[in-house]
């Protein structure tokens, strides 16, 4: 939080620095999100989704493991409120991501109904990039440059989804796989290098093993089930042992 | 009322809004809304992130361990051991993602050239 200042950013400052963020979104993060919504858009056409809803649910949703929940209910044949209660309990990370990054966000007279409108953007990629970058901004042009990353990940990711649903069966074998193994990469490490306590570790470790396991035992519910009993498993741990938080 | 139950074109995009877009940009809105109110180290944040965590781990679990095609035809220990590399070079090297996902790439890519 540096300077206050007296009068509001002129339009040509918004500008810059709205596209300073879209510039922000060609970075490594950046092109490993696009390598996964490639690895999507395989997973999607495989599942029986069409072309315009692959890419209505990447700009809607967006958030790449809601996707990939979403897509495995409509596989399993999921009615919609089962559908709904899975991709509600895989995004429930989003909400303590906008409380982490809102204050970063907020200048001194931002409206509501801004943060409400950005907030939409927020997912691993962005999240990461904004606050790590964020601090280099002056406050009240932030809201600018969090829409230009924002809104320039979205847009060339649907239209990333849109060309690779067309080619999808063209691709070399060996190539889709390799897309598809991505994901599970990009999600564990980016996850593991984002957690704030020992809990959230220990919830990913046991999270991992009761997936696949649940998968056998429950398919309809193996998401849930892991969830719930992981994480509830994971928080018991931590206040047993104290519940220490990183620094 | 599953993706397929109503034979409309408007149904499916109604599914993806309701099951995705309600589902996810709730979280959101409700985030702005606590923004400032909720302490970031409050307890129940930490089980909530403890819950959304493990979540995210399963499904990161089943894409190793039951993927979809044509992910589906390679050795199930082929994905799990190029990804649990993946993982120990991230841990080692730096943290930094990008040279997780590169070792997992070229151990996938070994593997698959060495027919294991």
């Amino acid at each position: 939080m540096s300077e206050a200042r007296a009068t509001a950013p002129s339009l040509a400052e918004r500008r810059t620095w709205y596209l300073r963020g879209c510039i922000a979104a060609a970075s490594i993060p950046g092109l490993i999100l696009a390598s996964a919504f490639i690895g999507f858009a395989s997973l999607a056409k495989g599942a029986g989704l069409t072309m315009a809803q692959s890419v209505f649910m990447t700009g809607v949703v967006w958030a790449l493991p809601a996707h990939v929940v979403l897509v495995g209910a409509i596989l399993a044949g999921a009615s919609l409120p089962a559908a709904m209660f899975a991709v509600t309990l895989s995004s429930v990370r989003l909400m303590p991501m906008v409380v982490a990054i809102v204050p970063e966000l907020r200048g001194s007279r931002t409206p509501r109904w801004v943060l409400y409108l950005l907030s939409h953007f927020v997912a691993v990629t962005s999240w990461v990039v904004a606050m790590e970058r964020l601090k280099n901004v002056p406050p009240d042009l932030r809201t600018s440059y969090y829409f230009g990353l924002g809104s320039t990940l979205v847009l060339a990711n649907m239209l990333i989804v849109a060309c690779f649903y067309l080619v999808a069966d063209k691709l070399p074998v060996v190539v889709s796989a390799a897309l598809l193994l991505l994901t599970p990469m990009y999600f564990l490490s980016s996850l593991w290098g984002s957690a704030r306590e020992w809990a959230t570790h220990a919830a990913m470790v046991i999270g991992l093993v009761l997936g696949p396991l649940f998968h056998l035992l429950v398919p309809q519910f193996d998401l849930v089930a892991a969830g719930i009993l992981g994480g509830a498993l994971a928080y018991g741990l931590h206040r047993l042992l104290g519940g220490k938080s990183y620094s | 009322m599953t993706f397929d139950a109503i034979d409309a074109w408007w149904w499916p995009f109604l599914f993806i809004l309701v099951a995705g877009w309600v589902a996810t940009d709730a979280w959101r809105f409700l985030g702005v809304h606590l923004g400032s109110r909720l302490a970031e180290d409050s307890e129940a944040l930490v089980l909530v992130r403890a819950v959304a965590t493990a979540l995210v781990a399963a499904v990161i679990g089943n894409l190793v361990i039951f993927p979809a095609e044509p992910l589906a035809s390679t050795s199930v220990a082929l994905r799990f051991g190029a990804v649990a590399l993946g993982f120990v070079a991230y841990l080692t090297l730096g943290r930094r993602v990008i040279v997780a996902i590169i070792v997992m790439e070229l151990v996938f890519g070994l593997g698959l050239w060495a027919n294991l």
